[in-house]
């Protein structure tokens, strides 16, 4: 027990990503139900607005901050450090911070759900019920009156500064940790994509950051930001949160772009077509990603001018985006294809994908997105870019590596039985959808009427959702299972070709036993121009020191939501007390002897 | 990557650059977008504000140029107080870390009486929209001001004790480095706020 708590090995932490975040997966997907249960027949169930509104909120954050972001941070952490031939991040302790900061974030942000006796609120869920993006004004004190908010705004901030943290260190680990002749170029796509999903996460979570300060002073010091009250302008809260959350669907879907690059190419034993394309196409989506932001807000009235200009910008995008697409395509073409579970799973995301960016062009044009906006047509597309495309993308990454994270395979039958379930059920409740927006339902409504010729998509959609919670139950049971019913993996059961699986599964708490020289793009594979590596040494020739556990990153960790705790109950004592533990562990972290 | 055959040692790094200073520098390009976004929103509400005080009526620019002044010969105390530690003079350096530390000090001090003038004149930070903006700015500027402070405290009871020396030259470069950006954008901020009103 004591040894996870102190742990800084990246493989520990990883599991510990893992398992979290699946969690949180599992309660945001519990929300999605209950939404789905709720429109499942004209006037509802029996769901309150009130409550309707926390789930669809607490929906939206959970998945994209405590599902997607941390179950791909679970592979950048178990991963990144074994494909490029290191014995673990540049800053391991940092990388311990980094887990407990989302891990108390998320708690946080959940134990909303409960907190409503401690602030008198006369229900027991206090929960966030603004809307993910939380737009101004209807986050204000005058609007929004309860701690709603403001568990929302501070729990982000928290769950901001993890991801700011696990940035830093893995643009450091993966341009200064790599192995000899890794060069830049023989980097395998997915730690590329993670390298460019963290410049994204460096640059674009400060503008969220201060969006969120901002709308903290708003609701706790009595400023007007965002309050046209006192001259503010609610569409400011928009352009920064979207300069934030533009890029932020590429840092959510680059890295299952990553994954999808490396199951290709292992199960058409074929290298990745294109692979320098592929980089470059990234770098280029991350460009762009910055530039696109207000097709986010075509319907707040820009002008026509900056109406054409991020139409352009956003139908841009499209092209590296394509490229990438027709690189998977052609890495399939004439290969030996294997159908494994993680193959199709990356297959289905290609698929999914197109879907889903196709929509996106669509809203790229700004008359037919004015049509589209807030209603079910865009609930369409973005599930069908982050269900279909990232979710997709993860769960072929879970079946590929799950091996080489735990050293047990995953059942194929149970994975193709997930598989099949998780396909036609996501169709089943996210394409209707298009068609029930595009007839006029608008998005985040707790009821319609019989009148507005819906009700038989709405059906179709809730029985599509129920399906891909079974099929995530059945995957649930899979990983289970290779606790109970162990079949044990050997070091390179899918015959890869990059460097995590030249190490046994799992591997070692050292990783390599001799960090490995590479001279290579695809160092374990026999090609035409050269043999695999040599096999590492199956023993450590000299003793490897690897660095121990702190309890410092944790206790740095708790200060922070001891300071969001002060803040929503007005306490400043509790901020003070939280910022007191803080600073302890930052003046025992630093002193502490820690040997690399 | 020229270093390709070169066997990993311990202080190796792929980019032959300490790895605790490339993190510091892609924390300064982090900070840069923080900054950024606040800049920006000072800019965007800029003449916006409903009631006064208004800027050219209260902003103190000889007063401010002292500040400035006075941040900018702390960068410079900063360069000797590292030339010190890197030659090993760790007299010289603990001098010019405390005179670093303490010219921060003159400026935190210049700024919380600025602060407390504007609010004597009726500039509270709910007054209006440059009240709000000006203090959340230049406020961060100066909690980042504060904590380089400390840090540069920390180091030079470090230095007294005789933990500091040309070993940890890396460390007081890194202090250096998040100073000189804090000095930087100070005078972003006081070319953007200041002189252009």
């Amino acid at each position: 027990m004591k040894s996870w708590l102190t742990t800084t090995d990246h493989k520990r932490i990883g599991l510990l990503y893992f398992w979290t975040a699946f969690a949180f997966f599992l309660i945001g997907g519990l929300e999605a139900l209950i939404i789905r249960a709720q429109l499942v027949r004209p006037e509802g169930i029996g769901v309150s607005a009130e409550t309707f509104n926390q789930l669809f909120t607490m929906h939206g954050t959970t998945m994209v901050f405590l599902a997607l972001m941390p179950l791909s941070a679970a592979f950048f952490n178990f991963i990144i450090p074994l494909q490029i031939g290191a014995r673990d991040v540049a800053f391991p302790r940092l990388n311990a911070f980094s887990y407990w900061v989302f891990l108390l974030g998320g708690l946080f942000l959940n134990a909303s759900f409960v907190a409503g006796p401690l602030f008198g609120a006369g229900q027991l869920s206090v929960a966030p019920d603004a809307g993910w993006f939380g737009y101004a004004n209807l986050t204000s004190r005058q609007f929004s009156p309860g701690p709603n908010v403001d568990f929302w705004l501070l729990g982000l901030q928290i769950l901001g500064i993890a991801s700011l943290a696990a940035g830093f260190n893995f643009v450091v680990t993966i341009l200064n940790m790599r192995a000899p002749g890794m060069r830049m170029l023989r980097l395998p796509p997915f730690t590329w994509m993670t390298l460019i999903t963290q410049f994204l996460v460096i640059t674009a979570f400060p503008v969220i950051t201060v969006a969120l300060v901002l709308l903290m002073f708003d609701r706790f010091f009595g400023t007007h930001f965002f309050l046209p009250s006192g001259g503010g302008d609610p569409i400011l809260w928009q352009h920064l949160f979207w300069m934030f959350g533009h890029p932020e669907v590429y840092i959510l879907i680059l890295p299952a772009m990553g994954i999808v690059s490396e199951v290709l190419p292992t199960f058409s034993r074929k290298p990745l077509f294109g692979y320098t394309v592929v980089v470059y196409s990234g770098v280029v989506i991350a460009f762009l990603g910055w530039s696109v932001w207000a097709h986010h807000m075509f319907a707040s009235g820009l002008g026509p001018i900056a109406d054409s200009v991020f139409a352009g910008t956003t139908m841009l995008i499209a092209i590296p985006t394509g490229v990438k697409i027709f690189n998977w395509i052609g890495t399939l073409w004439g290969g030996q294809i294997r159908f494994t579970t993680a193959l199709l799973f990356a297959v289905g995301f290609i698929a999914m994908f197109i879907i889903g960016g196709l929509s996106g062009v669509t809203h790229a044009s700004a008359p037919t997105d004015l049509q589209q906006t807030d209603t079910y047509y865009v609930v369409a597309h973005i599930h069908y870019v982050l269900f279909g495309g990232t979710i997709l993308g993860l769960f072929a990454g879970m079946y590929y590596w799950w091996p080489k994270m735990t050293g047990r395979l995953l059942s194929e039958r149970l994975g193709k039985v997930h598989f099949w379930l998780t396909l036609i059920g996501m169709n089943l409740a996210f394409f209707p959808m298009h068609l029930s927006g595009l007839l006029g339902m608008p998005r985040r409504i707790y009821t319609y009427s019989p009148d507005l010729g819906v009700a038989g998509f709405n059906l179709v959609s809730t029985i599509g959702a129920f399906l891909v919670g079974i099929a995530t139950l059945v995957f649930f049971w899979n990983l289970l299972r290779t606790r109970w019913q162990p079949v044990n993996a050997p070091a390179n059961p899918w015959n890869g070709a990059t460097l995590e699986w030249a190490i046994p599964s799992p591997p070692p708490v050292y990783n390599f036993t001799v960090i490995p020289t590479v001279a290579n793009r695809l160092p374990l594979w026999q090609t035409e121009r050269h043999g695999p590596m040599a096999p590492l040494p199956e023993r450590p020739p000299a003793p490897i020191h690897v660095p121990g556990g702190s309890w410092w990153p944790m206790i740095t960790a708790v200060g922070l939501p001891i300071m969001a705790v002060g803040a929503l109950s007005h306490f400043l004592p509790v901020v003070l007390a939280g910022a007191v533990v803080a600073i302890v562990g930052i003046y025992g972290w630093a002193f502490e002897p820690f040997e690399m | 990557m020229a270093h390709d055959t070169h066997a990993a040692t311990h202080h190796h790094t792929s980019m032959g650059l300490d790895s605790r200073k490339m993190a510091f520098w892609a924390f300064i390009g982090s900070e840069c977008l923080l900054f950024g976004s606040l800049i920006s929103t000072y800019l965007v509400y800029k003449g916006r504000s409903l009631v006064g005080p208004y800027p050219h009526e209260i902003l103190n620019i000889p007063f401010t140029s002292f500040s400035t002044f006075d941040l900018l010969m702390s960068s410079l105390a900063m360069v000797l107080a590292l030339a010190a530690v890197q030659r090993g003079d760790m007299k010289q350096g603990k001098l010019w870390l405390l005179v670093t530390a303490l010219l921060g000090l003159v400026f935190l001090g210049g700024q919380f009486w600025e602060f407390s003038h504007f609010v004597h004149e009726g500039l509270g930070l709910t007054t209006n929209l440059f009240g709000s903006t000006f203090y959340v700015l230049t406020g961060t500027h100066g909690a980042h001001v504060t904590i380089g402070v400390i840090w540069l405290l920390t180091l030079w009871v470090q230095a007294l004790r005789g933990k500091l020396g040309p070993a940890n030259a890396m460390t007081v470069e890194i202090t250096g480095l998040y100073w000189h950006f804090v000095d930087v954008v100070w005078i972003v901020i006081f070319t953007v706020v200041y002189l252009i009103q």
